[in-house]
């Protein structure tokens, strides 16, 4: 087989990193196996989940629809970038483990990123916008009774100006 | 599972992409937003040799408002559409049926262009570009050419493109000032594939009598499915529950051909069709109405 890697450069949570990728290789596996940040779950790998949720250059999209090689000079945002430090938590981590909106948290790094910037513009939401919001994120065993509580107490919170807990 | 390995081309321009795309033989092919090809590469649905990424060619990606309507890059984002104050204002029925498309994340990666050119019966944009009469332009080495939506759209995921060629910009005429527009479809869950769907696109007189008419489908055929003849039904007769359920019926029963599928079968999708397109038009008409009020032409 001919040698078809290509080189990329991306930005990781403000980290710059340098990588030589066969251009099959998916973003959401680039971010789990070669820069070993594996925050972002793999579930359905066609788009349908939302577990592999990052922000690419701001936005919300599907890791797996993605190849790394595409996402060369971006800036990509992943759940391992959110906290403001190693011993913080977001505002919206910290109501996810308040209420009690995640059991076993495979789909909460894609909601996370789905919802943060969705959360900057719609500071003030109602219980039935957050459930539209979601709706490109499946949750298999908590329900998504505590995950809409958890994202009104974070809005509320976010309004009063909190940007980070200890 | 993971797509097989392919090579890849990143082009800035649309003459190295069309010259790639050349170059690479039968199973080449363009990449848009990705949001259906990757989906059925990683399932080795699709195993192309090539992959032209367009994603890098800054021409494609505009929204563009001119003296004959408003005119769209290929690669435009869902989400530019749903966003863009212009597409609200001068083509408000594409407006409103954006929301429609999966969700939020898709919308951020896919484009106008990638989803006409996948022709998926039950996507929402080729509906919408046949029943607002998109023409659309075609790319080549060789040159270039327009062609009606009712030309481009030929069946199943098929489409007028020849292998080399390229979607580039999509036109839409102006929105007439006695139009309205409706669009309306049934999923079983907010984002899923609609069971069924509907655009309805109405121009009515002072009386709300209706002098043209629209009606196109998704997930009805083997395409966006136009009900002419209802939409004939229609026109020089006023618009209310009486016509609307005439042309109803004379769509459902004989203008689609819904295949049914594992949430629906055809004769519930043929009832669907019927409610919704009703609910349509009586929508659009209504809508039409009211700019007939405001644009203070109204006699009543």
């Amino acid at each position: 087989m001919t040698d078809n890697r290509k080189s990329i450069s991306v930005t990781v949570n403000g980290k710059a990193y340098a990588s030589i990728v066969e251009p099959r290789l998916l973003l959401s596996d680039y971010l789990r196996h070669e820069l070993g940040l594996t925050g972002t779950h793999v579930g359905c790998e066609h788009g349908v989940c939302g577990a592999c949720t990052v922000q690419l250059d701001g936005q919300p999209v599907r890791s797996c629809l993605i190849f790394a090689v595409q996402a060369d000079g971006a800036e990509i945002r992943t759940v391992e970038g959110i906290a403001p430090g190693p011993e913080a938590l977001h505002p919206l981590q910290e109501a996810f483990w308040t209420t009690h909106a995640l059991q076993c948290g495979f789909c909460t790094p894609g909601i996370l990123m789905t919802l943060l910037p969705w959360l900057e513009e719609h500071p003030d939401p109602t219980a039935d916008e957050v459930r539209h919001a979601l709706s490109g994120n499946l949750c298999r065993c908590t329900g998504y009774q505590h995950i809409v509580e958890a994202v009104l107490a974070a809005a509320d919170r976010m309004r009063a100006g909190a940007t980070a807990t200890r | 599972m993971k797509p097989p390995p392919f090579e890849y081309f990143a082009p800035d321009s649309v003459d190295e992409a069309l010259g790639a795309i050349q170059r690479g033989g039968p199973d080449a092919k363009f990449l848009a937003g990705g949001q259906s090809l990757v989906p059925a590469m990683n399932f080795r649905i699709a195993q192309p040799t090539l992959l032209v990424d367009l994603n890098r060619i800054r021409d494609l990606d505009f929204i563009r408002s001119a003296d004959d309507g408003l005119r769209f890059g290929a690669m435009t984002r869902q989400h530019s559409l749903e966003t863009d104050p212009q597409v609200a204002k001068q083509a408000p029925l594409l407006a409103e049926a954006v929301p429609f498309i999966a969700h939020p994340q898709i919308r951020n990666r896919g484009t106008f262009g990638g989803s006409l050119v996948h022709a998926d019966p039950a996507s929402e944009l080729p509906v919408v570009a046949l029943a607002l009469q998109a023409r659309m332009r075609l790319a080549a080495g060789g040159g270039e050419r327009w062609i009606s939506a009712e030309d481009f759209f030929q069946g199943m995921f098929t489409t007028a493109l020849a292998p080399d060629e390229m979607l580039v910009e999509i036109a839409l005429p102006p929105w007439p000032a006695d139009a309205g527009g409706a669009f309306v479809e049934f999923s079983r869950r907010s984002g899923d594939y609609a069971l069924m769907g509907v655009a309805a696109v109405l121009r009515v007189d002072g009386d709300r009598a209706c002098t043209e008419a629209r009606l196109v489908f998704l997930n009805a055929g083997d395409g966006p499915v136009a009900a002419p003849e209802a939409a004939a039904m229609l026109v020089g007769r006023p618009v209310d529950e009486m016509s609307a359920g005439d042309a109803a019926d004379h769509a459902a029963e004989k203008e689609i051909d819904p295949m049914g599928n594992l949430h629906a079968t055809p004769a519930f999708q043929r009832h669907l069709a019927r409610v919704l397109v009703r609910r349509a038009i009586l929508t659009a008409a209504a809508r039409a109405s009211d700019r007939h009020g405001s644009n203070g032409r109204r006699d009543d």
